[in-house]
């Protein structure tokens, strides 16, 4: 019988027990790794965005002009050009940095640039008289910003911000190609090192785990926020 | 200890590289031409079956967007790259690439698509059907139009991050810009061709940030 053989060499290559069982723990613990590098560029992604916008609100143009600049070329440029620059360039300055440390500061300023743009779209959507009634009532420029203004933009961003950051903290997959050992790293070693395709159905498997989740999230989320202020 | 011009911006190798990036380019833009044509094309189709009332069709549809949206494109690549020769299919880098990268970017623009759609409103489907169109006319020229018209500056904004989704090429060998400039560097042990392919991105897509940073804000007044 033909069908079934050929059926048994594709779970043979692609799901074969042995090698699962020796990979395992190695890919165990590089999804610790993707998780928290996912974790830490969020958090500090979205929070230097944030600063971004702030500062862009306060209208002058030695503070604008840059944060303009900044988010125009991170948000224009393939994330994998920046990490490359930083990881083979720098040592020639004399700047040596890890592979996660680039991996991380690379991401975070990228998500931090489209952060900036979500969180200042938000900002100028607001119509005029929230600001004006925020003055009016007697509150300082920092106090409306933080006490009217934000919370609504904020509220505005949420479903572009929780898919950017998806979008970003995929990209820690690019960790693979300057020795990060996250999870795509571990995986195509194994599969150079058994000769066997299994490793990537694990690779598949484990970024399913992390990021399906996240993404049934962020459907909710779009359904629940969008197109309400 | 050369100083930064010397390292990132030497004028001599980044001329030494100009005719090695300008292939890389050429073979950047044949593959965006693939990869957003069929994208745009799949996307639609993609979105119209995840919008359908019928839920044999559209349900299977979703998962499908879900499951492309939830796996890193890079992986997807890999995956295709190197775990598809395994089941015994033979691809040139250049399909596995373009098969990668449609599969995930189908998806997105699908995501786009579906929220197009569903911003127009019943009443135009209900009154095209009323006057006697039949429901492929309705959709051609009645519903599209409107939903692509919603959504345009998203639409844009994907194509943007398909144009820099295919520097991941460079990871399996495929000869586009990236790949280029990052071989004239390891020859020349100098970032100046890195930072010249960085310049070509930004030359390509930096009209495009704007347009979209200003289309959002249109939007929003």
């Amino acid at each position: 019988m033909n069908a079934p053989a050929g059926f048994q060499r594709f779970v043979e290559v692609f799901f074969d027990g042995a090698i699962i069982d020796r990979y395992l723990p190695d890919l165990l613990s590089a999804m610790v790794t993707t998780l928290w590098l996912g974790a830490i560029i969020i958090v500090t992604g979205v929070a230097v965005g944030l600063v971004l916008a702030c500062l862009r609100s306060l209208q002058v143009w030695w503070l604008t002009v840059p944060i303009v600049m900044f988010a125009d070329i991170l948000r224009a440029l393939p994330p994998l050009v920046l990490i490359l620059i930083f990881y083979f360039g720098l040592p020639g300055l004399g700047v040596m940095m890890s592979g996660p440390l680039v991996l991380f500061i690379v991401l975070a300023a990228v998500l931090a640039a489209f952060c900036e743009e979500i969180f200042w779209a938000g900002l100028t959507a607001l119509p005029r008289g929230q600001w004006e009634a925020g003055r009016a009532t007697g509150m300082s420029f920092a106090q409306t910003l933080i006490w009217v203004a934000l919370p609504q933009a904020v509220r505005m961003g949420v479903p572009s911000l929780v898919n950017r950051s998806l979008a970003i903290t995929k990209m820690t997959a690019l960790g693979s190609v300057i020795g990060v050992k996250e999870v795509l790293a571990v995986s195509s070693s194994a599969q150079a090192m058994s000769g066997s395709a299994t490793p990537l159905t694990m690779a598949a498997a484990a970024y399913l785990a992390i990021f399906l989740p996240a993404v049934i999230l962020a459907r909710w989320l779009e359904r629940r926020f969008s197109w309400k202020v | 200890m050369p100083g930064i011009m010397e390292m990132f911006f030497n004028l001599d190798i980044m001329a030494q590289a100009w005719p090695l990036l300008l292939q890389g380019l050429w073979m950047t833009l044949r593959l965006c031409s693939v990869v957003i044509g069929l994208g745009l094309v799949g996307g639609l189709l993609l979105a119209l079956a995840a919008t359908s009332p019928r839920r044999w069709l559209s349900w299977p549809v979703m998962a499908l967007i879900d499951l492309m949206r939830a796996l890193p494109p890079l992986v997807l690549l890999i995956f295709v790259y190197s775990g598809i020769p395994f089941a015994g299919v033979e691809m040139s880098p250049f399909v596995a690439v373009a098969v990668a990268f449609l599969l995930n970017n189908s998806a997105y623009y699908a995501e786009v698509y579906r929220a197009g759609l569903q911003s127009v409103p019943a009443g135009q489907s209900e009154a095209a059907r009323a006057t006697g169109l039949s429901k492929a006319q309705m959709l051609g020229h009645v519903v599209i139009p409107q939903a692509v018209r919603n959504v345009l500056p998203d639409l844009l904004s994907n194509t943007i991050e398909v144009v820099k989704l295919t520097s991941l090429a460079s990871v399996v060998s495929l000869s586009e810009l990236l790949y280029q400039a990052n071989m004239a560097r390891s020859v020349t042990y100098n970032s100046s061709p890195l930072v010249l392919a960085a310049a070509i991105y930004l030359v390509l897509l930096w009209p495009m940030v704007r347009l979209v940073s200003r289309y959002q804000r249109k939007l929003a007044l």
